[in-house]
């Protein structure tokens, strides 16, 4: 049943996605100021939104955790927080790629950018941590405590950068184009948002499957060694 | 009752500290050797270094200040002291409480024999004036520090990779903080208002030692 | 009341299980010898007992309050593998300084006694790390009578003790029972725990398989109760 979903999603995700591009690339017109390269757009602004709900989702994860201490939470909690530690790198990535053809930088300080980085920072350290802890409670225990505390972080982070910006003076122009895209333009942005939204499931329904199987191998090696 | 537990706890780490002077040793000879580098980095004559100066502070308080936080929870480890700490009446939030204030009066100690070298090295005007909103905006920021890095010392006390995982979660978390002290600090440097970062380093410091002593008995004990 | 009642205790590393099932009624003023091979979860069990550590499942009540409750850790002595002083610090500073962590009312004068009480009092502003082995220890079973504990929790107390720390444990364990204090004692060394035992308690793999009096068999054959209850 699981494997169907997985293979379904796969092909719905793959199809929608594969549908997208054609229209992204054959469809529309390239954008007035930015030319060919706006159309990166399409992937950076899906894989940050699904960042950004991953590592919130995790938190909240992270908490049911602490409360209810069912080591399940914990492992879709670290599931959906590398899949969104994945997605944000795309999104750093791609957004990095754009600031050098639009500015000619790689890298920008603005806040969003900035503070992005500063998440990436942080949730990196958290499979940091997890991968240096051996038991499987306190390892889930303590990467619920970085979770929490590192979203919290995150939030007062894009705030205070946001308000450090304006202490400096503006190297760029803003990325967003200010009020709407032209009709036709938005839209692709919302179906590769479902495509992703579907390969990251799949990641995380794998990323689950293997959790669980990490717990197994652990239960086992304990029950040899107690022999 | 919790005032006098913390006020032990805290008397218990200076008094260690005090004896043995490790951190203390190791952290006031880096942070100088830092802002020695940092000179020959960065022209101290130049106007323009002037703009960094806070950052250049900062950055040293904040390597300088590792070695301190690291040794917080490390200390008890020998001889399994923190069992002892843990089993005994004095609750965990009064036991980090107790050990972030001793490791903040170390820091700040710290921080108050560099800043003269820093000032001596980068050939900084002072006026009376200034004095009150730097004191200020260096121990908003130094408690800062100090309650990421003692709660995060707490938690990674019993890794393997104890040196490596303290400053990979730790710097990240103290961003916010940094950028705020940081530009107050160039700002009264330059006899400029502080500026609102000092309300952000208020909230940051109330936010995170709330949280703090809210999870570190969920840090300390399985 | 009994001093310390488990009931339904589980502790789970991952999903395996090192405690189950774990009940024990003890009552005050006995000596409880917990017994079992290596890796059959005492030190888990004494940790969920001092409040080190929380159970899976399952409660512990020391004196009918749980353990992780301060009043409760107040009146619980421990003494583990680590000697857990302060190599900088004086053997008087360390014991004053475990006065104030247990709010004795004058931790200094109780330190002192103590150090005159585990044959150290010469030696009271030498420094731990000083100490020879035998006195650290001593000066480890001095930290955890000092504030007079109603329920004492030693684990392997007599490994690697000298002869003259066994001496000061034993007269202190002792006076402890002529005073009714209860005792729980982990430990291999069968013979020095059964003669100071009134009663016992086996586990094996996380599960009690059996507790009771300590009888005279037991202590004329020290093997008896493993032969019996044990696996092989």
């Amino acid at each position: 049943m699981r494997e169907k979903i997985i293979i379904g999603l796969a092909i719905f995700a793959a199809g929608l996605l594969a549908w997208n591009m054609n229209t992204i690339f054959t469809g529309l017109p390239d954008e007035l100021n930015q030319g060919a390269i706006y159309r990166i757009i399409y992937f950076h602004v899906p894989a940050n939104i699904l960042g950004m709900l991953g590592f919130g989702l995790g938190m909240f994860l992270s908490i049911g955790y602490l409360v209810t201490k069912d080591l399940r939470y914990d492992a879709l909690a670290a599931s959906v927080t590398e899949v969104a530690l994945v997605y944000a790198s795309i999104g750093l990535a791609t957004g990095s790629i754009w600031a050098r053809i639009i500015w000619g930088v790689w890298w920008a300080w603005d806040v969003r950018l900035t503070s992005w980085l500063v998440c990436w920072l942080i949730f990196g350290g958290y499979l940091m941590l997890r991968r240096a802890v051996d038991e499987p409670n306190q390892r889930a225990r303590f990467a619920a405590v970085v979770s929490v505390l590192g979203s919290v972080n995150a939030y007062i982070s894009y705030k205070s950068i946001e308000w450090w910006n304006t202490q400096h003076p503006q190297p760029v122009l803003s990325i967003r184009n200010g009020g709407g895209m032209a009709a036709g333009m938005e839209a692709p942005i919302w179906w590769n948002l479902l495509a992703l939204a579907c390969f990251s499931t799949i990641l995380v329904m794998v990323r689950m499957r293997q959790e669980s199987f990490a717990r197994e191998i652990d239960t086992l090696r304990r029950m040899a060694h107690a022999q | 009752m919790f005032l006098r537990q913390v006020w032990t706890i805290t008397a218990k780490d200076l008094h260690s500290e005090l004896r043995t002077k490790d951190a203390w040793n190791a952290s006031i000879a880096f942070s100088v050797v830092i802002l020695l580098l940092f000179s020959f980095a960065f022209d101290p004559s130049s106007d323009q270094v002037r703009e960094f100066s806070g950052g250049l502070l900062w950055m040293t308080y904040a390597f300088a200040g590792a070695l301190v936080l690291n040794r917080s929870f490390a200390r008890e480890m020998q001889n399994d002291c923190l069992d002892a700490l843990i089993a005994s009446p004095v609750s965990s939030a009064a036991l980090f409480v107790g050990k972030a204030l001793a490791n903040f009066a170390l820091l700040f100690a710290v921080e108050l024999v560099s800043l003269p070298v820093f000032v001596l090295f980068y050939n900084l005007q002072w006026g009376a004036a200034q004095v009150g909103p730097m004191l200020l905006v260096l121990m908003l920021g130094t408690w800062a520090l100090t309650v990421i890095g003692t709660l995060f010392s707490a938690l990674t006390v019993n890794l393997r990779l104890r040196e490596l995982m303290l400053p990979t979660l730790v710097y990240p978390m103290m961003i916010p903080a940094l950028i705020a002290a940081i530009t107050v600090t160039t700002n009264v440097l330059a006899g400029n208002p502080p500026g609102l970062g000092i309300r952000l380093l208020a909230a940051f410091d109330i936010i995170f030692t709330l949280l703090a002593v809210v999870f570190v008995d969920t840090v300390l004990v399985g | 009341m009994n001093a310390l009642e488990i009931a339904d205790v589980w502790k789970y590393y991952g999903d395996f299980p090192a405690l189950r099932a774990v009940a024990l009624n003890i009552e005050p003023g006995s000596t409880l010898a917990l017994l079992g091979r290596n890796g059959a979860g005492k030190t888990t069990l004494l940790r969920i007992i001092a409040g080190l550590s929380r159970p899976s499942r399952g409660s512990v009540m020391i004196q009918g309050a749980d353990a992780r409750q301060q009043s409760t850790r107040q009146r619980i002595g421990i003494l583990g593998h680590g000697i857990a002083l302060y190599d900088e610090l004086s053997a008087i500073e360390n014991l004053t300084l475990f006065g104030r962590l247990y709010s004795l009312p004058d931790p200094r004068k109780r330190a002192e006694e103590m150090l005159e009480r585990v044959g150290l009092a010469r030696v009271r502003d030498g420094l731990a790390r000083e100490f020879s082995r035998g006195m650290r220890q001593r000066l480890a079973v001095g930290r955890a009578f000092l504030h007079d504990p109603e329920v004492l929790l030693l684990d392997e107390p007599f490994t690697a003790l000298d002869d003259r720390a066994i001496t000061v444990l034993q007269s202190m364990i002792q006076s402890m029972r002529e005073r009714g204090r209860t005792i729980i004692m982990s430990t291999h060394q069968l013979r020095e725990a059964l003669e100071l035992a009134s009663h016992v308690a086996l586990l094996q793999r996380g599960q009690i398989v059996h507790t009771g009096e300590r009888t005279q068999q037991m202590l004329e054959d020290t093997g008896w109760l493993y032969r019996t209850y044990g696996e092989n």
